[in-house]
C-alpha cells in the first residue's frame, strides 16, 4: 500500500506543479464569464450602432399596420408591388412584405421579399403582428370588442411546492433544478474525458519510454495502475475545489459590488410574513432565492463528488486498460468506442430524457446502469430522488468501477510489456482470459 | 552458496516457447554472463525473476527460499530498453525508484547523494532528463539501478548506447560492485565484454540453455589443442607443413595444431628450426563458442 500511495503522491504533484495546471486552475472559471461578457459586449455595441432597416408593406386589404421596432420601420406608403421589389433590388429597402387581397378566414400568399433570408426573429415578429391584426378583426366583425376580451384575460402561474415525508413544504421551480442538473451533469462528462485522457497518456509515456520495465520490476502492475488512477483523480478533484471556491468567492465580490444584498438577508427580509402578507410571495428573486435554499445543497455535493469521482474510476480504469495496449497516442482511436458510446448515450439522454423527465423509465434505467448513471443521475439529483434509487444506483456504480478496474488489470498488467505488436480486440480478449 | 537457483522453468507466451525446462545455478558473488542470441530466452528469464511476470512451471529460490515480493529490494534491475521520465528531476526521479524499492526516505536521500558525485553528475540533480546529455541521462538510469544496494544486480546489455569514456566507467562500476560481494548477472551478446567480465556463463539459444559452466572451463571445453609458436628468424625449409604461418618477417608466428600431450614434442622440434620467443596455446574466443553452438543448434 506504501508503494501505491507512492505513486498517487507523484502523479499528484507532478501535475499539480505544472505551470499549466496552474494557469487552467485559475483561467477556467474566468473564460464562461469572460466568453458571456464578449456576447454582452458585442451585443451592447449592436445595439449602440443600430441602423433602421426599413420594409416596404404592400397590403392590399389596407388593413394592416405592422409597427415599427427599433431594427425594422414599417413603411406603408402605397407604392405598387412592382415598385416595392425594385426598392429592394436597388437596396433603397431592406425588405418587402407583399400582402395579397385575403379571405381571412385562411389568409394565404402573404410573402416577403428581401436580398437576404431575413432572421427568424424577424420573420416571427411580423407573422406575430399580422395574426394579432386578422384576430381583432376577425373579432370585430363578430361583434365583439377586443379590449372587452382583453380585460377577460387572466394570467395564471402554477406555484409548485413539493411535500416531504415531514411535511415540510418546499418551493419548487424546475428551471433551477435543469439548470443544475445541466450543469453538474456535463461537468462529469467533460471532466472524465479530460482525466481520463490524462491517465491514458501517461500510461502510454511509461509504456513507450520503457520507464515500465524499471517500474514493474518494484511494483505490482495493478498497484502501479490504481496509483496512477487515484493520482489523476486527486489532480482533478483539487481543481474542481479550487473552482468552487474561485466561483464563489468571485460571485460574491461580483454580488457585492452590483450593490446587491447576499442572499440569506434578502431572504429574511423578504421570507417575514408582514413584509409579504402572503404565503408564497409572487416575487420572482424571491422565488428563486427560495427555490435554492430548498434544495438541499450538502447532498447534492455529496452526490455530485459521489458520482465525480465514480465515473472517473470506472472509466479511468478502462482509460488506463486503453493506454496499456497501445504503443502511441494516434492508436487509440480503435479503442475509444467503448467509452464514448455510453458516455454519449448518458449525455444525450440526459438532455432528451432525464432533464425533461427525471421520472421517467428511461431517466430511470439511465440512472442506475453504472455506465450511464454518473451523468444521469446528477440530472435527477438536483430534482431529488428516492434515497432507495439513490442507493442502487451508487451500490451498482461502485460494483461497475470494481469490474472496469479488474478487467482493466488483467489487459493493463499484459499490455504494458508488449511492444511493436498490432492488438485487437481479439488480443485483448486473450489477455482477459489468461491467468 | 547459490544466490539464485532455477529450477525447471518453463514460460510460453501462447504457442511460442520462451524458457523450456531451464535449470540455473547462479554462485552469489561474481559475475555470471546470461549468453544468447535475441529471441533465445535471456528477457523472458530476467523479467521472471524480476518478478515482472511469472512462470509456467518450474521454481526460482532466491537465497535458498522461493522468490517472493519481498526479494525485490534485493534485486536491482537495468534493463536494456531504458527510460526515465523526461519532465522529472533527477533527484526526484532517483528518490521515487528507490522508495518504490522499498527504502525509506532518509536513507534514500543519502545514497542518492552520494552516487550522483560518485559519478559526477551532482550539479545536475535538479535539472529535468530532458535537459541532460544521453550519457548523463544513462548514468541516472546506472544508479537507478544500484542505489537500493542490491545483493543481485540484473544489467540487460549495460554497454548497449554508452559511449565508450561511459562504458569504461561503467565497466569499472560493475567490477567495484563485485568486489563489494555483489552478485551481478549480465546479460549480453557482446562477447568481449563476457571474456573480460564474467566469471561463469550460460548460454542460451531457442528457449534451452545449451551451454553452462565456469569461463574457463567452457573455453577449455571447447579447445582445439591449438597453439602458437613465435620463433625468431626460422629455417623455413625445415618448417613442417602442418604448421600455418600466420605472420612473417624477423619474428615468424604458426599456428599449430597437436595431438594432446604432444607439446613437449612440439618445442623440441621448433628449437631445431629457430629460437622460441613465444608459445602459447589457442582457447577459442567466447564469440567463436558463441557461433559454433548456435549454429550447431540450428542444424540440429
Amino acid at each position: 500500500m506504501d508503494k501505491v500511495w507512492l505513486v498517487i503522491k507523484r502523479e499528484y504533484l507532478s501535475r499539480v506543479q505544472k505551470k499549466s495546471f496552474l494557469l487552467a486552475t485559475l483561467l477556467t472559471p474566468l473564460i464562461f464569464p469572460a466568453i458571456m461578457g464578449i456576447f454582452i459586449w458585442i451585443a451592447l455595441d449592436d445595439v449602440d450602432r443600430l441602423y433602421l432597416s426599413i420594409i416596404e408593406v404592400v397590403d392590399e386589404n389596407n388593413l394592416f399596420f405592422i409597427e415599427s421596432s427599433e431594427q425594422y420601420a414599417f413603411s406603408f406608403s402605397n407604392t405598387s408591388f412592382e415598385e416595392a421589389k425594385r426598392m429592394v433590388r436597388d437596396g433603397e429597402r431592406f425588405g418587402a412584405i407583399h400582402i395579397p387581397s385575403l379571405d381571412l378566414s385562411n389568409p394565404s400568399g402573404i410573402t416577403f421579399y428581401s436580398s437576404t433570408t431575413p432572421s427568424i426573429g424577424l420573420r416571427t415578429f411580423i407573422e406575430n403582428s399580422l395574426k394579432r391584426r386578422i384576430e381583432e378583426q376577425k373579432l370585430f366583425e363578430a361583434g365583439i370588442d377586443p379590449d372587452v376580451l382583453d380585460a377577460y384575460r387572466t394570467k395564471v402561474t402554477l406555484q409548485t411546492v413539493t411535500l416531504d415525508i415531514s411535511g415540510e413544504e418546499k418551493i419548487s421551480d424546475a428551471s433551477v433544478n435543469y439548470i443544475i442538473g445541466f450543469i453538474s451533469g456535463i461537468l462529469i462528462y467533460i471532466f472524465i474525458f479530460i482525466y481520463g485522457n490524462q491517465i491514458m497518456q501517461g500510461v502510454i509515456e511509461e509504456k513507450s519510454s520503457r520507464i515500465i520495465e524499471i517500474l514493474v520490476s518494484s511494483i505490482r502492475p495493478f498497484q502501479l495502475m490504481l496509483g496512477k488512477i487515484i493520482g489523476i483523480g486527486a489532480v482533478g478533484l483539487t481543481q474542481f475545489l479550487i473552482w468552487i471556491v474561485l466561483i464563489g468567492s468571485l460571485s460574491a465580490f461580483v454580488m457585492g459590488y452590483l450593490g446587491l444584498q447576499m442572499p440569506q438577508q434578502q431572504l429574511m427580509e423578504l421570507g417575514s410574513p408582514e413584509l409579504s402578507g402572503q404565503m408564497y410571495p409572487d416575487n420572482n428573486v424571491y422565488q428563486t432565492f427560495m427555490v435554492l435554499q430548498s434544495i438541499n445543497f450538502f447532498q447534492l455535493i455529496m452526490t455530485f463528488i459521489f458520482y465525480f469521482l465514480g465515473g472517473y474510476l470506472l472509466y479511468g480504469a478502462l482509460f488506463a486498460a486503453i493506454g496499456a495496449a497501445i504503443d502511441a497516442p494516434s492508436e487509440a482511436q480503435q479503442f475509444m468506442l467503448p467509452i464514448t458510446i455510453p458516455l454519449l448515450i448518458a449525455y444525450m439522454g440526459l438532455f432528451i430524457f432525464v432533464l425533461d423527465d427525471p421520472n421517467s423509465n428511461a431517466s430511470f434505467w439511465l440512472s442506475i446502469i453504472p455506465l450511464t448513471s454518473p451523468i444521469a443521475m446528477m440530472g435527477r439529483a438536483s430534482y431529488g430522488i428516492p434515497f432507495s434509487e439513490l442507493l442502487l444506483s451508487i451500490g451498482l456504480l461502485i460494483t461497475g468501477f470494481i469490474c472496469t478496474t479488474w478487467l482493466a488489470g488483467k489487459i493493463y498488467r499484459i499490455g504494458i510489456l508488449i511492444h511493436g505488436t498490432k492488438v485487437n480486440y481479439k488480443t485483448i480478449w486473450k489477455w482477459v482470459k489468461s491467468d | 552458496m547459490n544466490i539464485l537457483e532455477i529450477q525447471q522453468l518453463n514460460k510460453s507466451y501462447g504457442n511460442n516457447k520462451a524458457l523450456s525446462n531451464v535449470n540455473l545455478s547462479i554462485p552469489s558473488g561474481g559475475i555470471f554472463g546470461v549468453l544468447g542470441p535475441n529471441g533465445a530466452g535471456k528477457t523472458t528469464l530476467i523479467r521472471i525473476i524480476n518478478q515482472i511476470i511469472d512462470q509456467d512451471s518450474g521454481e526460482v529460490l532466491f537465497k535458498n527460499q522461493p522468490l517472493k515480493r519481498t526479494h525485490i529490494k534485493n534485486i536491482g534491475y537495468l534493463p536494456e530498453e531504458r527510460g526515465l521520465y523526461k519532465k522529472m528531476k533527477v533527484w526526484d526521479q532517483l528518490i521515487y525508484f528507490t522508495r518504490l524499492k522499498g527504502l525509506s526516505s532518509e536513507e534514500t536521500k543519502n545514497k542518492v547523494e552520494a552516487w550522483l558525485e560518485r559519478l559526477e553528475i551532482s550539479h545536475w540533480k535538479h535539472k529535468r532528463i530532458d535537459d541532460l546529455s544521453k550519457g548523463m541521462a544513462q548514468k541516472v538510469q546506472f544508479i537507478s539501478a544500484v542505489l537500493h544496494e542490491p545483493e543481485l544486480l540484473i544489467l540487460d546489455e549495460p554497454f548497449s548506447g554508452f559511449d565508450p569514456v561511459n562504458a569504461e566507467l561503467i565497466k569499472n562500476e560493475i567490477l567495484s560492485l563485485k568486489e563489494k560481494g555483489v552478485t551481478i548477472l549480465l546479460s549480453t551478446h557482446r562477447m568481449e565484454s563476457v571474456e573480460l567480465l564474467c566469471d561463469e556463463i550460460a548460454m542460451f539459444n531457442k528457449s534451452e540453455k545449451i551451454l553452462s559452466g565456469k569461463l574457463k572451463s567452457v573455453k577449455n571445453q571447447f579447445r582445439t589443442n591449438t597453439f602458437e609458436l613465435k620463433i625468431k628468424n626460422p629455417d623455413t625449409l625445415n618448417v613442417p607443413a602442418t604448421w600455418h604461418c600466420m605472420e612473417s618477417g624477423e619474428y615468424h608466428s604458426y599456428h599449430i595444431l597437436i595431438e594432446e600431450g604432444k607439446v613437449n614434442e612440439l618445442l623440441q622440434q621448433a628449437l631445431g628450426i629457430g629460437e622460441i620467443v613465444g608459445f602459447k596455446e589457442i582457447l577459442p574466443s567466447m564469440e567463436e563458442i558463441f557461433i559454433q553452438q548456435v549454429k550447431m543448434h540450428e542444424n540440429g
